[in-house]
């Protein structure tokens, strides 16, 4: 399986991402900002970071790179793509997912585990997992997910909303919601639910000497979901 | 033609900033604040000399980068 990760100027979270990919049976590819087309990908990941230095809103300014215009076609004719972090960030200013992330409520730069609950297993990324509860690791000063009414109405009819902050064991009460984020989401998808946005780094949890192996098991499952 | 701009939060978005900029202004002795939003200010000069069309293309530029219309409003404050 082939996948892709872009590089944008400011991004920091690339190589990990594709020492992850490749990790788990992925031929990955590096892909600049500036370059028109992608590369025969089944994946295509924005990762995290701190594209174009945060400026004007996380993720304005690389929504607009070159190589989004086929990212975005990509992502319309079906393709994966997964934004973490500020690849989420990307996602939702590119308008592949609804909605925005604010500023955390308490403003405070976060970085620590959470656990996050998954909401929906019908699509390529969760399905097949036999684990509800996931202990990942965030990093964002911009993670406070944040939408319309209108909106929310339809990500809740659409069964959208794809990982939930929650305890340990799995409770989504609003004292696990580390950012101020919306009803605690800490990821969505897309209508088709081929375009996953979240802020909790599945990237950081591959190694079970450095942190913890939560990680593995999502990329071990995607791949075999599309192999 | 320079075009002034201002965007600012719609009414039902939070703003944490806004909020601690109202605190610390309570605490230097400025009692009398109801609330603080904070916003952004944009000036652009245009390679345009009709302000009708400067105006326009400022904002195009709002809607498709400078604001985002699920949490901002702009309004284009002045043309000269």
């Amino acid at each position: 399986m082939k996948s892709a990760v872009i590089t944008f100027p400011g991004s920091n979270c690339d190589r990990d991402m594709h020492v992850a990919l490749n990790k788990f049976g992925f031929k990955n590819k590096m892909v600049w900002h500036n370059d028109n087309e992608l590369p025969k990908s089944d994946l295509v990941v924005l990762p995290g970071g701190f594209s174009y230095g945060d400026y004007l809103r996380c993720g304005s300014m690389a929504s607009k790179s070159k190589i989004m215009q086929s990212v975005i076609n990509f992502a319309k004719s079906g393709g994966l793509v997964m934004g973490i972090c500020n690849g989420f960030q990307i996602l939702v200013e590119s308008g592949l997912v609804p909605g925005i992330l604010l500023r955390n409520k308490y403003l405070e730069f976060i970085c620590k585990n959470v656990f996050v609950k998954i909401n929906n297993k019908d699509n390529p990324y969760f399905k097949n997992l036999d684990k509800e509860v996931f202990e990942l690791h965030i990093a964002h000063n911009e993670g406070n997910y944040f939408c319309t009414n209108d909106q929310l109405k339809e990500i809740v009819d659409n069964n959208q909303v794809a990982i939930y902050y929650c305890s340990d064991n799995g409770k989504t009460e609003e004292k696990f919601n580390p950012n101020g984020s919306l009803k605690n989401i800490a990821g969505i998808f897309n209508k088709e639910k081929n375009v996953l946005g979240m802020m909790p780094h599945p990237e950081r949890m591959i190694d079970k000497s450095l942190s913890g192996e939560d990680g593995s098991l999502f990329f071990k499952n995607l791949l075999n979901n599309i192999k | 033609m320079k075009v002034s701009a201002i965007i600012t939060l719609k009414k039902d978005v939070l703003d944490p900033q806004g909020k601690v900029i109202h605190q610390t202004l309570d605490g230097m002795g400025f009692k009398d604040v109801n609330e603080v939003r904070q916003g952004k200010y944009f000036e652009i000069d245009v390679k345009e000399n009709d302000p009708q069309k400067a105006q326009k293309i400022v904002e195009e530029m709002c809607n498709k980068l400078l604001a985002n219309l699920v949490i901002e409003n702009y309004k284009i404050i002045e043309i000269q």
